[in-house]
């Protein structure tokens, strides 16, 4: 299963969409796209997971990487629409309580 | 090699002859037996060009002078293909000494992480581990204390295979040095944090449940940095009961504090803790719903402890399109008496 990220940048707003299965094969491809926003510093970056449906510990990896670099460049991040299986993987480890996090509507795409 | 064609130069000639004449499917059933035969030995496809020109010109000797330059012209263009063969046959050797190589770390892994499953009267414990890939990312341990409390540690590294392996080493020797016996679960883990996010890279980070059991007063304590949670069955209502805990995994956040929960345990019922592997097995597209685990948990229930998480792991095992995609672990632990 592949991965494809898209990059909405409208002044300070950097919008991600991706969609797809993010593990330890797609994960680099989705650090790769993130990480330069974040580093740029003052940036406001949106991931949007809503086509998402499964992602493993690798993909909070990059979450993780990304929410210590946002601490050093002053950027910040959310990720939104986060469907209930990977919101699920959030909230176990604990990351749902210092990352920001909106998890999709219930009864939407779940 | 040479002799493998020469003897097949004449078969060669005979075929195509018999071939071109009949256009019988059987020759080229004999012709893929030399193809076979050349693959073997490692024979280059311009040879098999070289036989085929050979034999052209043997079965016609008035061939048009064009045709033979450009089988000239085709034998040049199958040289870089014989080079790319070469190169395949290269890396798999190097793909051996690899895996060899891997293999033996593997097995060093074992040994250093080895952990011995305590055999205490009053507690029957099981435990099954089982790597998707050579090297295990996930590791749990045992250690009992003088006063017979039991200590289970059970961890998860991001990601798998070698990095995983390697890190899970720096926990085993971080807890070692600790007086696990007289450390309560949450210093344990508070202690790991700091170990942990000081020495591995920023996107790593280690999911760990960190329990005691203490036999004398039937408790179980214990605290979790992040990890899947837990379970025990409750053998008086026959019903699973989630350990529901909070904390943050271990590398992410220097000061991290974690909470220690404490539960009683009664006779007959079954502790069970379990790695993100089990709940991420997938039988082809589905998951395997942690509902549906437990449901062989219970199906296997009145089993010993050992027997119990065999059976479950051969029962995912035998699922038609059952793959691993993480490294498998799961414990039980059943209080006895």
């Amino acid at each position: 299963m592949n991965l494809s990220v898209k990059i909405n940048e409208d002044s300070n707003l950097k919008v991600l969409e991706v969609s797809g299965e993010i593990d330890a094969y797609t994960a680099p491809e989705l650090k790769e796209s993130l990480m330069p926003l974040i580093k740029e510093g003052g940036n406001q970056v949106e991931v949007d997971l809503e086509d998402v449906q499964y992602m493993d510990s690798t993909g909070l990896g990059v979450f993780v990487s990304a929410l210590k670099a946002s601490k050093e460049s002053g950027s910040h991040f959310t990720l939104r629409n986060v469907q209930g299986r990977v919101y699920r993987i959030f909230e176990i480890t604990g990351l749902s309580e210092i990352i920001d996090i909106k998890a999709a509507i219930r009864g939407g795409n779940e | 090699m040479k002799e493998t064609i020469e003897k097949n130069t004449i078969k060669y000639q005979e075929l195509l002859r018999k071939y071109i004449n009949t256009q019988d499917e059987k020759a080229l059933y004999d012709l893929e037996l030399i193809s076979k035969a050349f693959i073997k030995k490692n024979i280059l496809p311009e040879e098999l060009i070289n036989l085929h020109i050979q034999a052209m010109e043997n079965i016609y000797p008035q061939l048009m002078n064009e045709y033979k330059i450009s089988m000239e012209f085709l034998l040049e263009a199958t040289v870089f293909y014989g080079l790319a063969l070469q190169e395949v046959d290269y890396l798999r050797q190097e793909k051996n000494v690899l895996t060899a190589e891997i293999s033996v770390a593997a097995n060093m892994q074992k040994t250093l992480l080895g952990t011995q499953k305590p055999e205490r009267n009053g507690v029957d414990i099981g435990v099954i581990s089982v790597p998707a890939h050579q090297m295990n990312g996930d590791y749990h341990h045992f250690t009992v204390g003088s006063n017979g409390t039991i200590g289970i540690a059970i961890a998860d590294v991001i990601g798998k295979g070698i990095p995983a392996a390697l890190c899970m080493s720096m926990i085993k020797y971080a807890i070692d040095s600790y007086p696990e016996a007289t450390m309560s679960p949450n210093k344990v883990l508070e202690n790991l944090n700091r170990v942990v996010e000081r020495n591995i890279d920023s996107s790593m980070f280690i999911t760990m449940c960190y329990a005691h059991y203490l036999p004398k007063e039937s408790k179980l304590k214990l605290s979790s940095a992040g990890h899947e949670p837990g379970y025990i069955y409750r053998a008086e209502t026959g019903e699973f009961e989630e350990i529901s805990t909070k904390g943050i995994v271990l590398g992410v956040m220097p000061d991290a504090e974690y909470r220690e929960y404490e539960l009683d345990i009664d006779k007959d019922d079954l502790i069970i803790f379990l790695t993100d592997g089990v709940s991420e097995c997938r039988d082809g597209d589905r998951f395997i719903e942690t509902e549906e685990l437990l449901e062989v948990i219970r199906k296997y229930i009145d089993l010993p402890a050992q027997e119990l998480v065999d059976n479950v792991y051969q029962y995912f095992e035998k699922l038609q399109d059952f793959q691993l995609r993480d490294d498998f672990t799961l414990i039980v632990l059943r209080k006895e008496v």
